[in-house]
């Protein structure tokens, strides 16, 4: 059966069954091999990606349920050459120690971020909260998103003073 | 002549009237009670103390009183009922916000009429109709307890109720109707540990609270009502008077395996409401926790189980719903279906889980989009919620099909509409 997603702005048709997991379509198919396999049970959060915005763990979506709707991954954030926003903080406060959680990581902290530019404390760590570090890096990358939240504050900032 | 008649007829109702309304409001009026300065820790024994945690655990005092991410027992929480927000107030002892200056009898006054230390009437969202059956001495242990947390200022926030119910005095007309609970005495034909958990199912428990339906004034209903399921926040409260549609009888056992740790393996997780509920069962007596199960169990024991038995059509509902069959290989059968690994870890098998044999599919629509958070810490059960992966329609074809495969109950419907109300409310703040 083909089922046409659409992942960072790219559409794709494939030949697959539907109820196989995007995840395993965006790595094995498409190899985006940003977003991990931790669980597969919705319990780590190393699979997260966007669907239509929102946060998903892609290991318990079957693809025939996003066809049509939109998709971004961490490949759709920035890449080695030209780092988005959130990978730049990451980067600068080191926050990896594997690296395994930190795709999922980004693609939670992302979607809060598109939604409220400026969390607080609280509203980090609880939007946080179902993904693990099981290397426990959660301070840097903690740190990683206040971080990028000063840079977005700062670059707004500068274009206000800009005639 | 005319004429004076009928302004002696007019005269004559307003002064009935008059008289009507001033007598209810003499009723209504209650007195203030002095205020106190706030007493401390050393002035409790310490053994009161541990009682009053333990009998506010069972009491779930702190869910209702604490906003999401607030302090403890500062209150804040918004509570959706049928006539509007109530919004819960703070009972820590800061004594400007919260109840620092309010004597033990202020207090006790508070629990048993719902009259605030200030004479206002309370809002019988707390349920003081449970709370009047509490013995006196456990009042003066929750009220010990509650005096010596650490004060947190926090001022109500206004409740938004539909008119004319923010016009307190109203409450005593309600009163006068539904509020003559007595103090619990123990029934001499039951034994002691039946006995114990009725006191504290029916007194601070006040389970049938939300597993009794209510009435249009939203008094619970009692008699042969009691306990045959209500709803609570928006999550359908099963009977637990051996009406509802359990696919296994429940028995003092289940209950309390599943009232402590908040999962039993033949009838499913607690959700929504219940969970608070276990994370405080969780941690009170066990002794006090088998007596409730003993009691609750009691409910249904003159029923003739007619509990159908674990129902699983894989084929037939695969044919009938082929897209509802795809979804749940993809997102739901790595932990739900056979030899799966949460499966050998003697989680219940959906067959035999009550959220997909009740009436309404509101349980397991709740369930599927906003997950399940494990009530009592990480080692509980928990489920992902689906809201961001799944469309209404989606959610709506997979919970047609988990019905037609587990259950052998009539199909549900309008199940679109239903995963549309529940989203909608999600998303309000
Ligand atoms: S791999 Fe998806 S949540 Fe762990
Ligand atoms: S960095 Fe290793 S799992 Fe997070």
């Amino acid at each position: 059966m083909t089922v046409t997603i659409t992942v960072n702005g790219a559409d794709h048709a494939l030949d697959v069954d539907p109820a196989t997991p995007l995840l395993y379509v965006l790595r094995d198919d498409l190899e985006l091999n940003g977003a991990k396999y931790g669980c597969g049970l919705g319990q780590c959060g190393a699979c997260t990606v966007h669907i239509d915005g929102k946060p998903a763990f892609s290991c318990l979506t079957p693809v025939g349920a996003v066809a049509g709707r939109r998709i971004r991954t961490v490949e759709g954030l920035g890449s080695t050459q030209a780092p988005g926003l959130l990978q730049q903080a990451f980067e600068t406060e080191q926050a990896a120690q594997c690296g395994y959680c930190i795709a999922g990581m980004l693609m939670r902290a992302q979607a809060l971020l598109d939604r409220n530019p400026d969390p607080d404390e609280a509203q980090i760590r609880a939007h946080m909260q179902t993904n693990l570090c099981r290397c426990g890096t959660h301070m840097r990358i903690l740190r990683a998103i206040r971080r990028a939240v000063a840079m977005h504050k700062g670059i707004q900032a500068a274009q206000e003073v800009r005639p | 002549m005319k004429r004076i008649r009928w302004t002696g007829w007019l005269t004559g109702g307003a002064l009935v009237c008059f008289v009507g309304v001033g007598a209810f409001l003499g009723i209504a009026h209650r007195s203030s009670l002095p205020a106190i300065t706030p007493p401390k820790a050393a002035d409790f024994p310490a053994e009161m103390l541990s009682r009053g945690a333990a009998l506010a655990a069972i009491g779930d005092c702190i869910v209702c009183h604490t906003a999401d991410g607030g302090v403890a027992y500062a209150g804040g929480r918004a509570l959706a009922t049928p006539f509007g927000t109530l919004y819960s107030t703070n009972i820590t002892p800061d004594p400007e916000t919260g109840i620092g200056n309010w004597s033990k009898e202020a207090f006790k006054r508070a629990m048993r009429d719902g009259v605030s230390r200030d004479g206002r009437h309370l809002y019988p969202a707390l349920p003081y109709d449970h709370y009047r059956q509490v013995h006196d001495g456990d009042l003066d242990a929750i009220y010990a307890f509650l005096m010596t947390r650490p004060a947190a200022s926090a001022p109500a926030k206004a409740n938004e109720l539909i008119f004319p119910l923010g016009f307190r005095p109203l409450l005593a007309g309600w009163k006068l109707l539904f509020l003559h609970q007595e103090e619990f005495t123990p029934r001499p034909d039951r034994d002691a540990e039946w006995n114990r958990g009725a006191y504290l199912a029916e007194g601070l428990g006040h389970c049938s609270g939300c597993h009794s339906p209510r009435n249009i004034a939203g008094a619970e209903k009692t008699g042969s009502d009691a306990y045959s399921g209500g709803v609570a926040e928006g999550w359908v409260a099963p009977a637990l008077n051996g009406s509802g549609p359990a696919a296994v009888p429940w028995t003092s056992d289940s209950l309390f395996t599943y009232l402590r740790t908040g999962v039993d393996g033949r009838h499913g997780a607690a959700a929504g409401p219940m969970g608070p509920v276990v994370h405080g069962l969780s941690r009170a007596p066990e002794a006090d926790v088998h007596a409730i199960a003993t009691y609750i169990a009691s409910l249904s024991a003159d029923r003739v189980p007619k509990a159908p038995g674990a129902a699983d059509r894989v084929a037939e509902a695969a044919r009938t719903n082929p897209a509802g069959a795809s979804l749940f290989a993809g997102a739901c059968a790595g932990c739900h279906e056979g030899g799966a690994p949460m499966m050998t870890q003697g989680r219940p098998g959906l067959s035999t889980v009550t959220a997909l044999q009740l009436d309404r599919p509101d349980n397991a629509i709740r369930a599927i989009l906003q997950g399940i958070h494990a009530p009592t810490g990480p080692a509980g059960p928990a489920m992902p919620p689906f809201a961001a992966s799944l469309t209404d329609a989606q959610v709506a074809d997979l919970a047609a099909y988990l019905r037609s495969r587990f259950s052998e109950r009539p199909a549900w419907t309008a199940l679109e509409t239903a995963a549309a109300t529940v989203r909608k409310e999600e998303s309000q703040p």
